[in-house]
């Protein structure tokens, strides 16, 4: 027993001291493409091509925040790029050095989104990675309950409530599902979808009586959502396992399900309101921390991550859409192939009204997603009454706004000084 | 080397260890909790207090730990006990006993979900036995008391055998002599428990009731898998200011409550199991 | 699984009646399926196709199919990453037992000034949520240069061990009557010998129980293995704090991945476990 512990104790040791490598390969750290099926995909398709070798490393949110943090703060860094949604990107602004002296060529990604990656600066802090949106997925036993008269590609909110009604009541179980888990995106369907449908505005008219018919509405689609959609992080799995037939989700969320069962699902776009069919995009980016240790081969990843062969295998592999003109081959996966043409019917619809992402929050990104779902749970989870939870939620908004000294983004009127709250 | 000085020679390693590792990124985080631009404030616990959320979080936590312990404690003795009287097939059992020792709490979340959601294991039993005709929503947010349960009854399976190997490395130091002694009086197997057992496992009783309770008290990964957002926790609390929000000042406050409650707990324990030197009963 | 193979029957001491003899042996089968049943349901899903694993109603029995282990089997790194798990882990273990023992021998034994204050200090390493404390751990590890080592994060998982290498050792040092140490210092031999010779035998069970414990601990932690490790990764860090954000059956796979590795090594050291029982019988 003796040897064998000092025999242990001396090998381990011995191990643990001489078990650093010298670091060759770029850093990517990412908290995008975390589902181990996505990441390795990341690394066997999209990054295997890259000169000198790039280790993706996918994190849950509290390491990747903590690593980015403390690498800040000591000043020294291992991370050679991070891939992250402008929301969190925006919250280190300080933190990345200016691209734009990358050379991007003939690749040429959407002007709008190069302007979103300045982060309201005069510098690039981050290029654009890949974007995507939400849309909405049924079973296709759902389709004989729509409602008489809908057309499943132009849907309004209170055929959407019909619907989700009709199942409810015919199947005899709420079959209507909404990522409300801890996980889950609900934050964006309020901000980007519901609110600027019935208000035509995202902050500004927060509390307006427009906001407080919203709430109303989803109020009653609420009686015939499933309730455990508060378990819900990705509508994908309770899709494919029949506990939802009808559901709203971001779509690298409902792949899953179009990937497994492609013949019994079908995308179609977001609602509309009496504004418009006002939808969300989502971004990622692509950044470079300050104090990385190889600026120059970082930037080349960033590059080689821009063009058209990687942003089309990006596409397979996060089912997130290229940012930039990449032509798109004929044999993408069944889920891409299924909800491509959704977000098309969606972005490109007569009524479409785009709602974009927060600009110029900085850190406060997480506090002004809190701002929605505080409202969600209050008014919805716990039936609290509408008219005074908006009130209340409208202060919290203000004193945010203000703090952030951010001016309003689309589709809010443009602002001087902080987006007001009316 | 006296005998006086023995002691802190024997603390050494650890107090060093300890004051490295964990004192000084301690001390940096609790100085965060008081702290904001303009100096010493209060803020930080303001906030944290009227929040919405924090005093549901503070409650379902207590709740849950007062609940799991006690049930943990009944069920480790019992398991102890079962061991201490088997003759054959001890190993086996204490084995199975001690399976959870290895589990993390995200397994066992994994598992339990699998049990208890709509499509589960318990549903497809239901039905198959035609108690139900189809599948059986558990764990939706009106339903609170069951979630309560399918976390309590998580926490159980997964905790409790550490509690039981403390029991039983503590039993098994009691002299058999005690027993003999005690039988020879007339003392019943009941009696022999509550006279002989049960005070001689003072110490392991103790740090058994100190150390779960204090995890207990750092309840997460189970709750968030079975419960989703319905069930606010404290340190699910303190996750959200440090990583949603972005407020490290709110996610340090909401910890050193954590640790209060677990120190006020801790002091309650040492009181009224006071263990004293050696084992001189 | 491994215990199947012991299929015997616990005979219970003579004086119970046979009423009571049902009740304990139901008593036994019910707690052991207590414990079983759920990893069973693990292996059955681990064991099963994407399909089965989403479908309803579920059989209960696995369908063998391995699609899902492969997966991970093929990931590559993860035989690195299972090495450096078991090298932190182990480092875990060493730490905790070679810092924690003595300080648990020394509140057994001797009253004095500081020891509540100490206590205090054990227990509070383990009331602080980590991944706050990760932060400054982390910036101060790349200063020095201890991020990415295994050593430096056997360090860290060495902290919330201790609390448990402490406590238990403590209680198990306080029920060995202090009268044996003193009849063999009366013996001729010195307190080291004495310690030697008749407390460490009796208390290598207790020992044997809370170095299993590090190693669990350290096994299964995934915040500080995700934030300290870069290049050479823990199983966990690598592989599975994202599971609760992947499709169902890797999920389960992934569960799998966790626990398995653990149960075989309980099963391993449970020799020294088990020893426990020489003690009473004494």
């Amino acid at each position: 027993m003796k040897r064998l512990v000092s025999t242990i104790v001396g090998t381990t040791l011995a191990l643990a001291l001489g078990g650093q490598t010298v670091q060759a390969q770029v850093l990517f750290w990412s908290n995008q493409a975390v589902p181990v099926e996505e990441a390795q995909k990341m690394r066997e398709q999209v990054l295997k091509d890259f000169p000198g070798g790039a280790d993706f490393q996918p994190q849950d949110p509290g390491p990747f925040i903590t690593r980015i943090q403390a690498e800040a703060e000591a000043g020294k860094g291992t991370i050679g790029v991070v891939g992250s949604l402008h929301g969190d990107l925006s919250s280190f602004a300080a933190n990345w050095m200016d691209l734009s002296d990358i050379d991007l060529g003939a690749v040429k990604p959407s002007p709008a989104f190069m302007e979103l990656g300045k982060l309201g600066s005069s510098e690039q802090k981050y290029l654009p990675w890949m974007q995507a949106t939400y849309v909405m997925a049924a079973s296709k036993q759902a389709l004989p309950y729509l409602p008489e008269g809908a057309d499943i590609n132009a849907l309004t909110y209170d055929q959407v409530i019909a619907w989700a009604g009709n199942l409810a009541e015919q199947t005899g179980s709420p079959k209507f599902g909404f990522p409300a888990g801890p996980k889950g995106l609900k934050h964006r369907f309020f901000q980007g979808f519901l609110l600027p449908a019935f208000t035509g505005s995202e902050v500004t008219k927060f509390r307006s009586a427009e906001a407080e018919q919203a709430w109303g509405k989803f109020k009653e689609l609420w009686q015939y959502t499933n309730p455990a959609s508060t378990n819900y992080d990705f509508m994908q799995e309770p899709l494919l396992s029949g506990d939802v037939w009808l559901a709203f989700d971001h779509i690298a969320r409902l792949a899953e399900a179009f990937n497994q069962k492609p013949d019994e699902f079908v995308a179609f776009p977001a609602p509309a309101g009496p504004k418009g069919r006002a939808f969300m995009p989502v971004l990622a980016g692509l950044a470079i921390p300050a104090n990385t240790p190889d600026p120059e081969q970082a930037k080349a990843l960033v590059k080689y991550m821009m063009q058209p062969a990687q942003q089309v295998a990006t596409l397979r592999a996060t089912n997130f859409f290229p940012v930039t003109d990449a032509q798109l081959p004929e044999d993408l996966p069944a889920a891409a192939q299924a909800l491509g043409p959704a977000v098309t019917a969606m972005t490109s619809a007569p009524d479409a009204l785009p709602a974009l992402l927060p600009v110029g929050l900085g850190d406060k990104g997480g506090q002004f997603n809190q701002v929605y779902v505080d409202t969600f749970e209050r008014i919805v989870l716990a039936n609290q009454d509408i008219r005074q939870v908006l009130d209340q939620q409208a202060e919290a908004l203000r004193a945010l706004m203000v703090e952030a000294k951010a001016p309003c983004w689309i589709p809010d009127a443009v602002s001087d000084g902080p987006c007001p709250v009316e | 080397m006296n005998n006086k000085s023995l002691p802190y020679l024997l603390l050494l390693p650890a107090t060093l260890f300890l004051a490295v590792f964990f004192v000084y990124p301690f001390a940096q985080i609790a100085v965060q909790a008081f702290t904001a631009e303009q100096g010493f404030t209060l803020q930080h616990f303001d906030k944290m207090a009227t929040n919405w959320k924090f005093w549901p979080s503070f409650w379902n936590t207590i709740i849950l730990a007062a609940i799991v312990v006690p049930l943990q404690l009944v069920m480790a003795l019992a398991m102890a006990s079962i061991v201490a009287k088997l003759k054959t097939g001890r190993n086996s059992i204490l084995y199975v006993f001690t399976i959870p020792l290895g589990l993390s709490d995200l397994a066992a979340g994994i598992i339990w979900l699998a049990i208890f959601e709509q499509s589960g294991f318990l549903s497809s039993m239901l039905v198959g036995l035609g108690v139900v005709d189809r599948p059986v929503l558990f764990l939706g947010y009106q339903n609170l008391w069951v979630i309560f349960i399918a976390v309590i009854l998580a926490e159980l399976w997964r905790a409790t055998a550490i509690v039981m190997v403390i029991l039983v490395s503590g039993m098994g130091l009691i002299p058999k002599e005690y027993y003999e002694a005690a039988e020879v009086f007339g003392a019943g197997p009941w009696k022999r428990f509550l006279k002989v057992t049960l005070p001689m496992l003072r110490p392991s009783l103790q740090t058994a009731l100190i150390l779960r309770t204090i995890a207990a008290f750092e309840v997460f990964a189970v709750v968030v898998a079975l419960g989703g957002t319905s069930l606010p926790v404290l340190v699910g609390q303190t996750y959200d200011w440090q990583f949603n929000l972005r407020d490290s000042g709110g996610a340090a406050a909401t910890a050193l409550v954590i640790l209060a409650i677990s120190i006020a707990a801790t002091l309650v324990f040492l009181r009224l199991l006071r263990t004293p030197r050696g084992a001189t009963p | 699984m491994t215990e199947a193979r012991s299929v015997d029957v616990p005979r219970p001491v003579s004086d119970i009646t046979a009423a009571g003899r049902f009740l304990f042996v139901a008593g036994v089968v019910l707690l052991c399926a207590w414990v079983l049943v759920p990893i069973y349901l693990l292996l059955v899903n681990t064991l099963s196709s994407p399909q089965e694993v989403t479908g309803f109603p579920k059989t209960g029995l696995p369908s063998f199919n391995l699609g899902s282990l492969q997966f991970f089997a093929q990931f590559a790194g993860v035989g690195a990453a299972l090495w450096n798990s078991v090298l932190v882990a182990v480092l875990t273990m060493i730490l905790s037992i070679g810092i924690g023992a003595p300080a648990g021998y020394a509140l057994s034994r001797f009253d004095f000034p500081g020891k509540g204050a100490f206590r205090m200090l054990v227990l509070m390493t383990r009331a602080f949520p980590l991944p706050l404390l990760a932060l400054p751990i982390a910036v101060m590890f790349i200063r020095v240069g201890l991020d990415d080592t295994p050593i430096g994060l056997a360090l860290v998982h060495t902290t919330l061990a201790i609390p448990f290498a402490v406590l238990i050792t403590f209680s198990i040092f306080s029920g060995i009557p202090l009268e044996l140490e003193e009849a063999a210092w009366t013996l001729g031999c010195n307190r080291l010998q004495a310690f030697h010779k008749v407390v460490l035998p009796l208390v290598l069970p207790g020992i044997t129980a809370s170095a299993i414990f590090a190693f669990t601990i350290s096994w299964n932690e995934v915040f500080a293995a995700s934030v300290l490790t870069v290049q050479n990764r823990t199983l966990t860090a690598f592989l599975l704090q994202s599971l609760n954000v992947s499709p169902l059956h890797l999920r389960f796979a992934g569960g799998a991945a966790l626990v398995v590795p653990a149960l075989v090594f309980i099963f391993a050291v449970r020799k020294y476990l088990f020893a426990m029982w020489g003690i009473a019988n004494r």
